[in-house]
């Protein structure tokens, strides 16, 4: 690692701790209270936020794959894999905040809505890409399988989406009129979350990526050392 | 020899190992047959609520056994190193893949005409009116099962526990066929659809469409990316 990648992660971190105090202080002091759901409705712009990183990292995901398969550079391999790690946090983060808020919004833990639906079950594919990895030895084979994994469940990922609406639409309605966009008031402290998770993402992305960068490469040493 | 030629010496082959080995066949078999008795158990099949949930049970059933079988398929391949063998036929390697995706799907059809029947003794239902759709949505629901499965059977092969992996694996990619499959059926066994309502008849093309779009895409996927899972 040269100084100037220090400095960046350095900044990163910073840039994080800042941008989610600030995120912080948007959403509970600056948001105004929504009508009807109340204090509730806050824990909506980490929930978002956190999807929305989930998803990001699962895209990181899948292009990483598709450019380790095309490169047979192991960079690539760990650029994909921390990425996943850090979307299935996330992801379990949106499927705890989802059911807190929807507990006195829609009456229920869980409904079989498409998005929740769609959510766990990349959660699913996702810790079992992990699984591909852990139950692999060979470096190589490892980082190919995991590759091959983690294209076709990105592939996936939207046909769960339709199959789960149209299987949806046939059940009786939980969810009726909710969200019709969002107040301008609080916009600002919703894509400052936004923005903020991404920074965090960001940093987490690259101090894995540092540390698996560092594992293989005392490896190497390890191997040479005592060939 | 063309593609097809060499797909077809390639499904002869499974049947001969098949055949002589008989592991695969049998064990699904009794298992579907075992899983089916056991629901019976279960679930009290004189219950008015089985009625309601009998797609769920049947396809469950099925996809259980077939991940059985799919657990063997490529896992025999590597006694004596027969997998290097067949990667060093003069063949594609895709052809590998539709040989055995081929091979996975007669042996689920021989599981399925022994056990939908038995289903329908045992949970005292009456086959449905459109037999002929029912079998469409069913052939294609299996597939797209084995499409998916066999591929992944490969991926899983290569690992330690390969028979742990595979159903986790293999269940998260398979919820969209699941979920067609069991709604389609379910519109089947409400009667004969030119009496049910247009809305139901809707959703079932509406889902037999979406079944046939997942095989489209579970066959081309696969076929890119099988030979990154046959490297040596």
């Amino acid at each position: 690692m040269n100084q100037k990648n220090k400095g960046l992660d350095r900044v990163l971190a910073w840039l994080a701790f800042a941008s989610i105090a600030v995120a912080l202080y948007l959403v509970f002091v600056n948001a105004p209270l929504e009508k009807t759901m109340r204090e509730v409705q806050k824990i909506f712009y980490f929930h978002v936020a956190s999807a929305w990183i989930g998803m990001f990292s699962f895209l990181v995901v899948f292009i990483c794959s598709i450019i380790y398969l095309n490169t047979r550079d192991s960079k690539w391999d760990i650029f994909a894999y921390t990425s996943a790690e850090i979307g299935v946090i996330f992801t379990t983060i949106v499927l705890v905040t989802g059911p807190i808020w929807a507990r006195p919004i829609w009456n229920t833990w869980w409904t079989w809505d498409p998005r929740l639906t769609t959510t766990l079950i990349m959660w699913f594919l996702y810790l079992a890409y992990g699984r591909i990895r852990s139950s692999l030895g060979e470096e190589e084979k490892r980082a190919r399988f995991a590759a091959v994994f983690g294209i076709i469940s990105f592939v996936d990922v939207p046909i769960v989406f339709f199959a789960a609406r149209w299987w949806n639409s046939m059940h009786p309605v939980v969810i009726s009129g909710t969200q019709v966009g969002l107040a301008p008031e609080m916009k600002p402290a919703f894509f400052f979350s936004l923005a903020a998770f991404t920074v965090l993402y960001l940093y987490m992305w690259r101090t894995s990526i540092k540390t698996e960068l560092l594992r293989a490469e005392i490896k190497t040493i390890k191997d040479n050392v005592l060939g | 020899m063309n593609f097809l030629d060499k797909v077809r010496v390639l499904i002869w082959k499974e049947i001969t190992s098949e055949l002589r080995a008989k592991e695969m066949l049998s064990s699904m078999l009794v298992f579907s047959l075992l899983v089916v008795a056991f629901f019976g158990f279960a679930l009290d099949a004189d219950n008015n609520l089985v009625a309601r949930v009998f797609p769920g049970i049947l396809w469950v059933t099925l996809t259980f056994a077939g991940i059985l079988g799919l657990n063997r398929s490529f896992v025999s391949e590597r006694q004596n190193d027969c997998i290097h063998g067949l990667m060093l036929c003069p063949v594609d390697r895709s052809a590998i893949y539709f040989a055995k995706t081929v091979m996975n799907l007669l042996l689920m059809g021989i599981v399925e005409i022994v056990t939908i029947p038995l289903f329908f003794v045992l949970f005292n239902y009456s086959p449905p009116v459109n037999i002929g759709l029912f079998i469409f949505a069913t052939f294609l629901g299996t597939y797209g099962f084995m499409a998916v499965g066999t591929f992944l059977s490969a991926l899983a092969a290569n690992t330690k526990s390969s028979e742990v992996l595979l159903p986790i694996l293999m269940i998260p990619l398979i919820v969209p066929a699941l979920i067609c499959t069991v709604q389609v059926t379910k519109v089947l066994f409400m009667g004969d659809i030119s009496t049910l309502s247009p809305g139901s008849v809707d959703s079932m093309w509406l889902f037999l469409r979406l079944l046939g779009g997942y095989g489209v895409i579970f066959t081309v996927v696969p076929v890119m990316l099988f030979d990154f899972l046959l490297e040596v």
